[in-house]
């Protein structure tokens, strides 16, 4: 199921996590394939001006899943892939969360959960004022969604017919401690969205064709800002991690477990 | 003090379409001309602190100077994260409007006191935390935000303060006042606090002591150009301010000294809100007299310490 070209951004993690032997692999998993259509299928930017002004914006706000954003990065040519190898290191620009200041092609220094929405309303509302058509997309997590600014940003999203925002949720159905139904239940989730004023798809987060043809379809509606739930998978690609806590963030790994990744992608 | 603060936001933005207010529910009627005039430049949100630091950050990355005005304890407290992370980490030149600093809502007690609000954020890299001690001074201030590349928290006052500024001395983020000369002793202030310390200083030259009063309207960055040249002049000083005496405006002045004048830091005294939430209400006055943060004993306290530095 999984193709060639997510089977390379997958290694492309991996590569990064072998160089500290830690990292966020389950959360980085679930997104990549999502990562993978926007940069492939939706997003204008430049990589080699990644201030370009027309450019969309995109902002991973669950920063924890960083390592599928700097695969895809990399691999669009925003910067070398080998940089990716000083991942965490003292003086490397890449840490375990993204920082708008030190990486090309990060709007946002995401890390701490809830802040993308808010930010990203902000920018849909600068460009709807200056009648700008460059769109907003803002990547959640499941988990993440368990904060109340997310909340507040739909309604006020809502409230300013934010057609030019799109929300992508990362719904993998299990957040650090276990299932988001055990922790804090979001069901039902479309409900939700659909209540708040928002347009509402669902797709399969790992099924390449599903999501191509989904960003085809963007804007949903003419005035009402978006959001696409993507039924994924934490860990997805890696049986022995997915839908595992202990992978959420895994640290020490051991060589065994390393070669073990780099089967998976054979 | 308040009205002149965002009547003048108005008039620049009039000028400048890249300022943008936003209001977090805010009492009916605030700024109705502006949203009227300018429809683009005007956003009232609703009661959504969060929400609302972060949108602002993501207006100022697309170059917008957004002036965001709540009441000051919801604008420091509730939000302290994004203001941390989205305003202060990508340092974007968003203005903070806290209406209410220090105890000026004592009627409405200990949940709208914004008495700990310079502490919490004198800590945080970037960000610039201005008081000014009336509306003049506000006028003069607010024309100087436009160009201020980093976040700015501006302390407002009651309102109806009296006017003591001038502008011959002119306004510089940053840059100290030095409203009365020093003599043997100085006031070192902040906000509404400098109009006690100048009533004290003044009480104090009718009994001989020549007291003068630096009015720190910034108290972040603090003008360590004024400190280092004033303070080795003066035998005695006190602090007073509107605050917690723990991490204010005392507090960064001890610092300084203890960094870099060790010398000087046994003649400096602080006043200011003790370390335990208010149980009384009644008025911003009655609060500060129950404290003790009065005309009086300010005078007082610089009379002791003068005595102590002999």
């Amino acid at each position: 199921m999984i193709d060639k070209r997510s089977k390379e951004l997958r290694k492309i993690v991996v590569d990064i996590i072998a160089t500290e032997r830690r990292g966020h692999l389950g959360p980085a998993m679930s997104s990549i394939d999502i990562l993978r259509v926007l940069y492939d299928d939706f997003l204008n930017y430049r990589a080699d001006d990644p201030n370009w002004n027309k450019r969309d914006r995109f902002i991973l706000s669950k920063g924890h899943g960083c390592l599928s954003l700097y695969a895809v990065l990399a691999d669009k040519g925003f910067f070398p892939e080998k940089d990716l190898l000083t991942f965490c290191k003292s003086e490397s620009i890449f840490g375990g969360h993204p920082e708008r200041s030190k990486i090309p092609g990060i709007e946002a220094s995401t890390g701490a959960l809830g802040h993308g929405l808010p930010i990203g309303v902000g920018m849909a509302l600068a460009a709807k004022i200056r009648h700008e058509n460059h769109r907003v997309v803002v990547l959640v997590g499941d988990g993440e969604i368990n904060e109340g600014s997310v909340w507040e940003a739909a309604l006020s999203a809502a409230k300013h017919n934010l057609s030019n925002l799109t929300l992508f949720i990362d719904y993998n159905k299990l957040q650090s401690y276990g299932l988001n139904s055990e922790i804090l239940n979001l069901e039902p989730l479309a409900d939700k969205w659909k209540s708040f004023g928002f347009a509402v798809e669902e797709v399969d987060g790992h099924n390449i064709e599903e999501l191509q043809a989904l960003v085809k379809k963007i804007p949903l509606e003419n005035d009402s800002p978006a959001v696409v739930i993507c039924h994924t998978v934490k860990g997805k690609g890696f049986y022995f991690a997915e839908g595992k806590t202990e992978w959420h963030h895994k640290s020490k790994i051991t060589d065994d477990q390393l070669n073990e990744m780099y089967q998976c992608l054979c | 003090m308040r009205n002149t603060c965002l009547n003048e936001i108005h008039r620049l933005a009039k000028d400048n379409e890249n300022i943008i207010f936003i209001g977090s529910d805010l009492g009916a009627g605030t700024l109705t001309n502006m949203q009227q005039e300018l429809p683009d430049q005007f956003i009232m949100e609703g009661i959504s602190e969060q929400h609302i630091i972060g949108m602002s950050a993501g207006l100022a990355m697309e170059g917008f100077i957004p002036y965001v005005n709540s009441i000051a304890p919801f604008l420091t407290r509730r939000c302290y994260e994004q203001v941390l992370v989205d305003l202060c980490l990508h340092d974007l030149p968003v203005r903070l409007v806290g209406n209410g600093g220090g105890v000026v809502y004592a009627p409405l007690g200990p949940t709208h006191l914004a008495v700990e609000d310079i502490a919490i954020f004198r800590v945080i890299p970037n960000m610039t935390i201005i008081a000014p001690c009336d509306a003049e001074e506000m006028k003069r201030l607010v024309e100087k935000t436009i160009s201020w590349p980093h976040p700015i928290y501006i302390r407002l006052a009651k309102g109806g303060d009296k006017v003591i500024s001038n502008s011959k001395h002119g306004f510089e983020i940053g840059k100290a006042i030095l409203l009365r000369p020093q003599g043997q002793c100085m006031f070192i202030t902040t906000g509404v606090m400098t109009q006690k310390a100048i009533e004290a200083s003044e009480q104090l030259e009718r009994e001989g002591v020549h007291c003068g009063v630096l009015h720190v309207h910034t108290v972040k960055p603090l003008d360590y150009d004024a400190l280092s040249k004033l303070i080795p002049t003066v035998r005695a000083i006190v602090t007073v301010e509107e605050h917690v005496r723990a991490g204010g405006l005392g507090s960064a002045v001890l610092e300084y000294c203890s960094d870099l004048m060790p010398e000087h830091v046994s003649k400096i005294a602080r006043i200011g809100i003790p370390d335990k939430f208010s149980d009384k209400y009644g008025s911003q006055d009655s609060l500060l007299d129950y404290w003790g943060i009065t005309t009086g004993s300010i005078k007082n306290k610089m009379l002791d310490m003068l005595g102590n530095c002999n």
